[in-house]
């Protein structure tokens, strides 16, 4: 009798212990407070001064059924509605992606080093701007552009990996490397062939959240949906991918299916992410890899933790971009870099001491 | 039931196994043994359908349904430092889970049943990177019992046990098999362990099968000698065949 309840007991905790590679709700309530004060921080701060409260009121007044006096002139709502709100979103959104991209490419090619331009994406976008901006001689074109030239060069890292390597996860990155190369020297050249483009250029190289209202984010949002819930879905089979290759597919595990699913919904959104956000760096490094440290080593945990967080990250890093040296604004990927790189450091040298 | 039927592995331009075929009957256990490069891991990945090979390999007659006719334990497996035990365990009920599928109660039977028999429980949160060779192989067993496969492959699966916790192993493996009817194929270098344990040994040499039969047919002087080339004393003990490797200046 003793004994039976003991197992039972045993039984119970082995089956608690089990379920460790779920994600808690204190991490998940977290980070959701975290992306809704960054969101309310990024809405109130800025060049025009809003009234925290205010704005409070005046998101509220926005929204259909629901009517309250904001206190904020017609100038100051506008301010808020077209012109910021449409930015934290979009940051939001953009922060998002880079970092569940990054963790997905993490697990997939079980490289910690991986991010979401590993492909080529962000050299192939590179490049498709620098062509919008030297043949139209204007930004209108810039986003369609940096579209296809980031799935353009990602076609052809798929292409030269299968036709050189077969399957593998290590000929797909080599490949990467060379279609980056050939495009950053295609892009060199184009540039210097248009000096005159260089600066325009270069300001999108370096990341930022310029909006003209709603537009941009109703263009990224489909993508950044399908993607984000493609990769949430895959979840557990990137804990599963874990254990390599063929213990996987011992396990039932179509991985090379798996791998394509993920590395296409990862590469769609982060070629949309960057065509309207320009080349933000290490937010798909930073994000993932300090959740990991955290929170441990599951993709049922790292992939909806870093939704989350990387929301909250790209938005605060707006701020400060925003606010460092008012009136003018900082380069956002300089921001991201600045404050992410020590950052990143500082949380892997506290997790790795002594154990 | 398993069976192998002229099969054949090439890598690159050589031929590496074969062609071999051979049955193996629900709830037998067969023993490969051979020197190394024999071919005995590479006819057990042939069966796992991670090696690309000619031939067939069938279970009870049907195609390989993946990950639910068996489950294997590879020679050198892959273990994430982070992951904790009963995690990577259950990792072993991936087949029988859904793309969107929460685990059971059924998942967590499973992985409590084998984390217990391979006693385990008490490691059960402590993170692979953590344990002893010993513990670590018995991980390993533990998601492949966890699986639930009516075929077990395991490729030398007391390959860093001390010889009180390989024999432990190996009564789990035997014990289950003879509830659960379980169809077991070891690969293993240690002959004595092998004949003690399997009821029919296969005997590989150069991607080929030099003998097979009961552990006492097998296991003879001359057989050993021919391939494994040592100085092999074979001593007979009521239980089985006794091998004793013997110094080149004692042969």
């Amino acid at each position: 009798m003793t004994h039976d309840s003991a197992a039972t007991e045993a039984h119970d905790s082995a089956a608690t212990e089990a379920r460790s590679a779920r994600v808690g709700w204190v991490p998940l309530t977290v980070g959701a407070m975290s992306v809704l004060v960054a969101a309310f921080i990024g809405s109130t701060v800025g060049a025009a001064g809003l009234d925290p409260l205010s704005v409070v009121k005046a998101m509220l007044d926005a929204l259909p059924g629901l009517a309250t006096d904001s206190g904020l002139t017609e100038v100051e709502t506008n301010i808020l509605l077209e012109i910021r709100l449409p930015r934290v979103v979009l940051g939001a959104i953009v922060g998002a992606v880079l970092a569940v991209a990054g963790a997905s490419y993490q697990g997939v090619f079980r490289n910690a080093l991986a991010d979401p331009f590993l492909l080529g994406v962000a050299a192939g976008a590179g490049l498709g701007a620098t062509i919008a901006f030297s043949v139209t001689g204007s930004s209108a074109y810039l986003a369609p552009f940096a579209f296809i030239g980031g799935m353009t060069a990602v076609g052809f890292t798929y292409a030269l990996g299968r036709s050189v390597g077969g399957r593998s996860a290590t000929s797909l990155i080599l490949a990467g490397v060379a279609v980056a190369a050939f495009a950053t020297a295609v892009q060199t050249y184009v540039l210097q062939q248009n000096v005159e483009t260089l600066r325009e250029v270069y300001s999108w190289i370096l990341g930022r959240l310029v909006t003209v209202g709603w537009s941009e984010v109703w263009e990224l949002l489909p993508y950044a949906f399908l993607a984000t819930l493609v990769l949430f879905g895959s979840r557990r089979l990137l804990d599963v991918l874990s254990i390599g290759d063929d213990e996987a597919s011992a396990l039932g595990v179509n991985v090379t299916r798996v791998r394509s699913v993920v590395v296409i919904a990862a590469t769609l959104a982060t070629a949309a992410a960057v065509s309207v956000s320009g080349l933000i760096g290490f937010v798909g490094i930073i994000v993932p890899h300090t959740i990991r440290l955290l929170f441990g080593w599951s993709y049922r945990v790292i992939i909806p933790l870093s939704i989350l967080f990387g929301a909250t990250f790209l938005m605060l890093a707006d701020v400060a971009a925003r606010t460092l040296v008012s009136p003018a604004e900082l380069p956002i990927g300089v921001v991201t870099a600045f404050f992410g790189a020590p950052f990143f450091l500082l949380v892997l040298r506290t997790m790795r001491g002594p154990t | 039931m398993i069976s192998w039927t002229d099969v054949v592995v090439i890598y690159g331009s050589r031929r590496v196994l074969g062609p071999v075929s051979v049955d193996v009957a629900d709830g037998d256990w067969l023993g490969l043994i051979g020197p190394n490069g024999a071919g005995k891991t590479t006819l057990i990945k042939s069966a796992v359908g991670v090696v690309p090979h000619g031939g067939s390999v069938s279970f009870g007659g049907r195609q390989r349904r993946p990950g639910l006719d068996v489950a294997w334990m590879p020679q050198r497996p892959h273990l994430p430092d982070d992951m904790g035990v009963a995690d990577y365990v259950m990792l072993g009920r991936t087949p029988h889970l859904g793309y969107l599928a929460a685990e059971t109660k059924h998942d967590l039977d499973a992985v409590y049943t084998a984390l217990e028999k391979l006693a385990l429980s008490e490691f059960a949160r402590r993170p692979l990177g953590t344990l002893s060779g010993g513990e670590a192989q018995r991980a390993v067993l533990a998601r492949a019992l966890a699986q639930e496969a009516p075929v077990l492959l395991l490729d030398e699966p007391t390959a860093s046990l001390d010889v009180g916790h390989a024999v432990e192993v190996l009564d789990v493996i035997d014990e289950l098999r003879q509830e659960e009817g379980l169809t077991v194929v070891t690969a293993a270098h240690d002959l004595t362990l092998a004949g003690r344990y399997a009821e029919r040994l296969l005997l590989m040499s150069g991607g080929l099968v030099a003998a097979e039969g009961p552990p006492r047919e097998v296991l003879t002087e001359d057989n050993l000698k021919a391939h494994y080339g040592a100085g092999i004393r074979v001593l007979d003990d009521r239980d089985g065949p006794i091998v004793v490797p013997m110094r080149k200046s004692d042969v």
